[in-house]
């Protein structure tokens, strides 16, 4: 069963009062930023801290993920910081084209086996942000085994289309569309932009039930106060869950009987079926609803 | 030395003069109320005086005598600071004071000590700048830290015998009729005051609001008002409203409010016609809206809330969800308005409040507090007094008072601040013992008192992390290491009396 990624929450890299706490807020995934959240004469200090949080503080509830500075930009040394420390995902920025991820993965691989780590243990996801990264969406999402999602990042890109954000979010609908396809042709999570009008819950209701639609796996959020409100957006409903579990029931009852063909309440039941069933409960017992 | 219940040595001097603490009721005996001498006003005789210099003249005061003064005004205090400056001036020494608290904004209080001026405290609290002098040993003789209730108990059983109260009055008439809700300092509810005024020998009233006779409502009547001073300013509201906060937007006390709000809407206690007292303060703040929506959404109401009223808790009164305001101090502006125009919202002195030798207080008949901590142990005592690094810089406060009355205890507290541990093996400073105290309340989850199975066994279904109060307690040290020993001097510069007024703590100098 893959992973649940409703929310990734961006953790200031150099705010060691956030490092610790980043895990109480329910997030899936958090993603320390080393990046842009990160001023330039802080880098060193940022990337230490990471590293000493990761090794000193309880993260075995969540997904670490980290976004890292371009490899020419101390990009490296945040790797090999991060490797060292058991990070889940490096997360990589601005992503135009396959090589981009090629790159990253060759730096991974060095520091897995300069520190004995068995390889591939890291993971990798991109951050899109740009009208070459869309397009490159499909290499990218496939450019190596350590891929585990790809992201948009709407604020670049949009600046890069010669336009803004709006509330109906027209703007990013090729973009959303186009990464979510990739992501799903390379079995891979995709995971919305960030919302970034915290103090606008109806704006980020509405956002995330268009992104739930389309199927995006979850969003990037850059406030706590944030997580409940996508957490209980991809809650499913109690029906959705009675029916998942009637599935599964059906499973296992054809199961015990060897019989190849399902049907559950007169319907037929096949692969897809089952899949999403698989999710609504998933979905269910991460937001704390009574599954048997 | 002698150990009290809880282990905490107190010098064998101070255990004679006040006892040892024994557990919460163990000192709870009937006893004969103090009594005050009287100097009736004739007809024709006027009460109102010229200046506060005239009014110390008047009153007779000399050295070796005590004065008290109220709180309600916080941080937007004039009053305290402009008495001893007189007094000071006037060459008056050895006295002891009794204010309801101290705060940051009586720092020269520091000189009246250094100068002989004051030579005994007790207090509910003390702040920065007096904590640090106090505790670096600057008095020969202990502040004795009393909680609200306590006072009131000192004060009407003759612990504390206040020769002169100097009590600011937002609103006064020439014949000393008080209220707090009108004039430029409004601060509300009086009712720390309110229990000086009936005890004291003498009362004066200083006013910058003074109003035609007869002044109404009448919160301190003129019957125990002896002397009434007009000045230009008793009072800062800003400071007043420092009680006042805002909504917290902060992720991690939210979620401590979140899972106190949980605790209270799971417990038994929570159904139509409870209570409950929350203070100020962020987390506890946000209590009050999680706990307001779920009362919305249950369709549950409170009988009354108590307090430390705040405009959170007006609001929820005005909306239908709690019937009555109880209100011994009022936190910020809107409170204070309230009171005066708002007929269920009814001021109540500290006696009624909160003192254990009373005919009953009103925290007897409360469900549910809410309080906050400097620390707590693993035996789940409190520390509300002094930092960890054994400074006093706290008050005592109703914590005391509350826990041990009400029916179930919540402390809530993050389980680190900055670098600083708050769950801890044993406090710096024991205010509140640990037998008072039902469920603490953290980010990491919460951790209920063994002593209260019942709670155990109705909470075992409930959707809030439970941990034991060692868990918590390593969790916190896992983050910042085990704190260091503090090394003390010798000297004993605060009691920490109990709310019966035997000794459950000190504090030495550091």
């Amino acid at each position: 069963m893959e992973r649940l990624r409703r929310t990734m929450m961006f953790v200031p890299g150099a705010n060691p009062a956030m490092l610790r706490d980043a895990v109480l807020y329910g997030a899936d995934s958090v993603m320390f930023d080393l990046e842009d959240a990160v001023s330039l004469k802080e880098k060193d200090t940022a990337r230490v801290l990471v590293y000493s949080a990761l090794k000193t503080f309880d993260y075995s509830s969540v997904e670490t993920v980290v976004r890292v500075n371009a490899l020419d930009a101390g990009g490296k040394q945040d790797i090999e910081a991060m490797v060292l420390g058991g990070i889940n995902v490096i997360r990589l920025p601005k992503t135009e084209t396959a090589q981009d991820i090629i790159d990253v993965d060759a730096v991974i691989t060095a520091v897995e086996a300069k520190y004995d780590i068995p390889a591939g243990t890291t993971h990798m996801m991109a951050a899109i942000e740009s009208a070459e990264g869309v397009l490159n969406a499909r290499e990218i999402a496939k450019a190596s085994d350590r891929m585990i999602g790809i992201a948009l990042g709407a604020e670049d890109y949009v600046t890069s289309q010669k336009t803004r954000r709006y509330p109906d979010g027209a703007e990013l609908s090729f973009a959303r569309n186009y990464i979510l396809h990739s992501a799903r042709a390379a079995g891979i999570a995709a995971i919305d932009t960030v919302y970034s009008d915290v103090d606008n819950e109806e704006g980020l209701r509405h956002e995330t039930e268009l992104i739930k639609q389309l199927g995006f796996d979850g969003k990037s959020v850059i406030n706590p106060r944030q997580i409940p409100v996508i957490n209980g957006i991809y809650a499913p409903t109690v029906k959705e869950v009675q029916k998942a579990q009637e599935v599964m029931a059906g499973i296992r009852e054809a199961e015990a009987k060897g019989s190849g063909v399902i049907a559950v309440n007169g319907q037929m039941v096949d692969k897809p079926i089952v899949e999403r069933a698989e999710r609504v409960l998933a979905l269910a017992k991460a937001t704390n609803m009574e599954v048997d | 030395m002698v150990e009290n219940k809880l282990k905490r040595e107190i010098p064998a001097k101070y255990a004679d003069q006040y006892g040892v603490y024994d557990g919460e009721f163990a000192h709870i005996d009937s006893y004969q109320a103090a009594t005050k001498t009287i100097k009736p006003i004739k007809p024709n005789e006027s009460k109102l005086l010229g200046s506060i210099h005239e009014a110390i003249v008047k009153t007779g005061l000399k050295d070796g005598m005590t004065i008290s003064f109220h709180h309600h005004f916080r941080e937007g205090d004039f009053v305290m600071n402009m008495v001893l400056a007189e007094i000071a001036k006037m060459g008056i020494k050895n006295l002891s004071i009794a204010p309801s608290s101290i705060a940051n904004v009586h720092a020269p209080l520091i000189d009246h000590i250094k100068n002989g001026v004051v030579t005994n405290i007790t207090s509910s609290g003390l702040r920065d700048k007096v904590g640090a002098a106090i505790s670096s040993g600057i008095m020969a003789n202990p502040v004795v830290i009393r909680s609200h209730g306590g006072r009131a108990r000192a004060i009407a059983s003759g612990d504390i015998h206040i020769d002169v109260a100097f009590l600011g009055a937002p609103s006064s008439d020439e014949y000393g009729n008080i209220n707090g809700t009108k004039g430029k300092a409004t601060c509300g509810s009086l009712g720390y005051a309110m229990v000086d005024a009936k005890y004291a020998d003498q009362v004066v009233a200083i006013t910058d609001s003074l109003m035609p006779y007869p002044n109404t409502p009448i919160s301190i009547p003129q019957t125990d008002v002896d002397y009434v001073v007009q000045v230009d300013a008793i009072g800062d509201p800003d400071g007043i409203a420092k009680g006042a906060t805002r909504f917290t937007k902060n992720p991690k006390e939210l979620l401590i409010a979140e899972y106190a709000a949980k605790v209270i809407t799971a417990s038994s206690y929570f159904k139509n016609g409870f209570s409950f007292q929350t203070g100020s303060g962020g987390a506890a703040l946000a209590v009050s809206r999680f706990l307001r929506q779920t009362m919305i959404d249950e369709d549950v109401k409170a009988s009354f809330a108590l307090g430390g009223i705040t405009n959170a808790m007006v609001e929820m009164q005005k909306e239908g969800l709690v019937d009555k305001l109880i209100d011994v101090q009022d936190f910020d502006h809107p409170s204070a308005i309230s009171l005066a125009e708002n007929a269920d919202h009814y001021e109540i002195d500290a006696n009624m409040y909160a003192s254990p030798l009373s005919k009953g207080a009103v925290i007897n008949q409360l469900d549910i507090a809410i309080l906050s901590a400097l620390e707590v142990d693993t035996d789940f005592n409190v520390n509300v007094i002094t930092g960890s690094d054994g400074v006093l810089r706290g008050a005592s406060g109703g914590h005391s008072d509350t826990s041990a009355a009400c029916k179930l205890s919540m402390v809530i507290a993050p389980v680190v601040r900055g670098r600083i541990p708050t769950i801890v093996d044993a406090v710096t400073t024991v205010v509140t013992p640990g037998s008072s105290v039902d469920v603490v309340v953290t980010e990491l989850g919460i951790a209920i008192n063994p002593a209260r199975q019942d709670l155990v066994e109705m909470f075992k279904d409930l959707k809030v992390p439970q941990l034991t109060i060692d868990d918590l307690k390593d969790k916190a040290y896992a983050i910042t290491g085990v704190p260091e020993k503090i090394e003390y001097g010798d000297q004993t510069v605060a009691l920490i009396e109990y709310r019966d007024g035997s000794l459950i703590d000190v504090v030495k100098n550091v």
